[in-house]
């Protein structure tokens, strides 16, 4: 049989970010894909050596917009590891809500774009009008829409009072609500299970081994996320990772939608637990040393690896992005599946392209 | 099997969910970082702002008493604010008008 290449992107009507994947068919089926990338590359980690290690905060907050609280906490975290600065417990239980509410409107925002992916426009804006309730209640508490900008090396640069407490918890219990409305449709609805079940699927042993991340790796069965490792204030807080068995794009779809009840409840849990005190400390001196630190985000784990030589700037930022180490997950689940499938398979793993090329 | 329906029917009697926009305006929240703002009268110009931005938005010239900022360049990460030891910056609420060029805001001590 002839066999031809098509090209998937990097302007493609489903991904909104230019990821270029090659793909060779044989009639309607994906015999082999190779992606191409390099589209957004920004050089954001070589800002770090004429950017003083306060400013590389901002920086790191605009390696993905998604992500950027996360990404700063991780970045943060790493620094205070090497500084041995303690963070105050108000400044972690703040960072672990403003991640969370990351997370929300993350998930919110993935399946509202997945759902486009198979042509569901109207769950699409449903899902979205959700998400801007999320989005207002950053813009209440942080001062931005997405890129927060209240995450510092040795804690957070804004409060919150009661008043605004109370209101976040009044609001999640809405979004809590429409979300579960919501539920039905994409659990149990015939053509998104026709579009999704059996599609891409990823066992526990291939997620193992090609190294998958975040809800990819727990829809394949694997109970893994770093949040267990305690970081911030989540060793304080009760939570279990969400997993599905079936490895395939409906199990993700599952996965994320079960984490967003549990943003919800471990937001509410910190809000009910938020301890008083300072919400920054103080950092002095320069940092002098090697870090390795690793942060669940919505897409996965991140990991940081900075040094420090003693200067004003560092010497090296490596960032390694969910998306990067997902990438050789979605190579192995397109060959097999019809051409069709493939947007839905390529926005099952949440691909973040600005991300993957910093 | 119509697991769609029962959210359209809520929908329809639910009204709409988008704002009739330019009538209906939803005023920023008091918490929001728009447009940087600096009280000239208190500047000292020490040059902190300038120093400390990340996106390297502020330019301070001490000699001719002269701070200048590029507000389509500024991030809105507050940390001038934050560093500002005459607290004469500040964030307003709303952002800043459209323009059709990126022009730069300076402000002297004399003027």
């Amino acid at each position: 049989m002839r066999t031809s290449v098509i090209p998937f992107g990097p302007q493609h009507p489903v991904l909104p970010e230019p990821l270029q994947l090659k793909l060779t068919v044989e009639d309607e089926v994906i015999t082999e894909a190779v992606p191409a990338l390099g589209y957004v590359h920004r050089g954001l980690e070589a800002l770090a050596q004429n950017r003083d290690f306060h400013q590389m905060v901002q920086v790191t907050e605009r390696v993905c917009g998604i992500c950027s609280v996360l990404h700063a906490i991780c970045y943060c975290q790493g620094l205070e590891d090497i500084m041995g600065i303690t963070v105050p417990p108000r400044a972690r239980y703040l960072r672990v809500i403003w991640g969370e509410l990351l997370r929300l409107h993350s998930h919110l925002l993935w399946m509202g774009l997945f759902a486009d992916s198979f042509g569901f426009e109207s769950l699409f804006m449903q899902l979205w009008k959700i998400r801007e309730r999320v989005l207002d209640i950053q813009e209440a508490t942080t001062g931005n829409r997405v890129i927060s900008g209240t995450i510092r090396v040795g804690g957070v640069s804004r409060d919150m009072d009661a008043r605004q407490v109370h209101w976040i918890a009044d609001q999640l219990t809405w979004v809590a609500h429409q979300v579960r409305q919501i539920e039905p449709v994409l659990r149990e609805d015939f053509t998104i299970r026709r579009r999704t079940e059996g599609k891409g699927v990823l066992t526990s042993a291939q997620a193992r081994e090609l190294g998958a991340v975040g809800p990819v790796l727990r829809a394949s069965g694997i109970a893994q996320d770093i949040r267990q490792t305690g970081y911030a204030a989540y060793g304080e807080l009760d939570f279990e990772p969400v997993t599905a068995t079936a490895g395939d794009c409906h199990a993700r779809c599952m996965v994320r939608l079960g984490e967003i009840d549990q943003s919800i409840d471990l937001i509410h849990q910190a809000l009910d637990r938020l301890p008083g005190g300072d919400i920054r400390s103080e950092v002095r001196g320069r940092p002098q040393g090697e870090t390795l630190m690793r942060v669940e985000q919505p897409r996965g784990e991140v990991v940081y690896y900075i040094r420090a030589d003693g200067g004003k700037t560092l010497s090296r930022v490596r960032i390694r992005t969910p998306t990067f180490a997902n990438i050789p997950v979605l190579v192995k689940l397109l060959p097999g599946i019809f051409l069709s499938d493939v947007p839905v398979v390529v926005l099952s793993i949440d691909p973040c392209v600005s991300c993957l090329e910093r | 099997m119509f697991k769609m329906t029962p959210q359209i029917l809520r929908n329809l009697i639910s009204g709409p969910a988008t704002r009739a926009y330019p009538r209906q305006i939803r005023p920023p929240f008091p918490a929001t970082r728009g447009r940087l703002v600096n009280d000239i009268a208190q500047c000292n110009f020490c040059g902190a702002c300038a120093v400390k931005c990340p996106s390297v938005c502020i330019e301070v010239d001490r000699h001719l008493s002269r701070w200048s900022f590029a507000p389509h360049i500024c991030v809105c990460c507050g940390v001038c604010v934050e560093i500002c030891p005459r607290h004469c910056l500040r964030q307003e609420p709303a952002t800043g008008p459209p323009a059709a060029q990126k022009e730069m805001v300076a402000l002297d001590a004399k003027s």
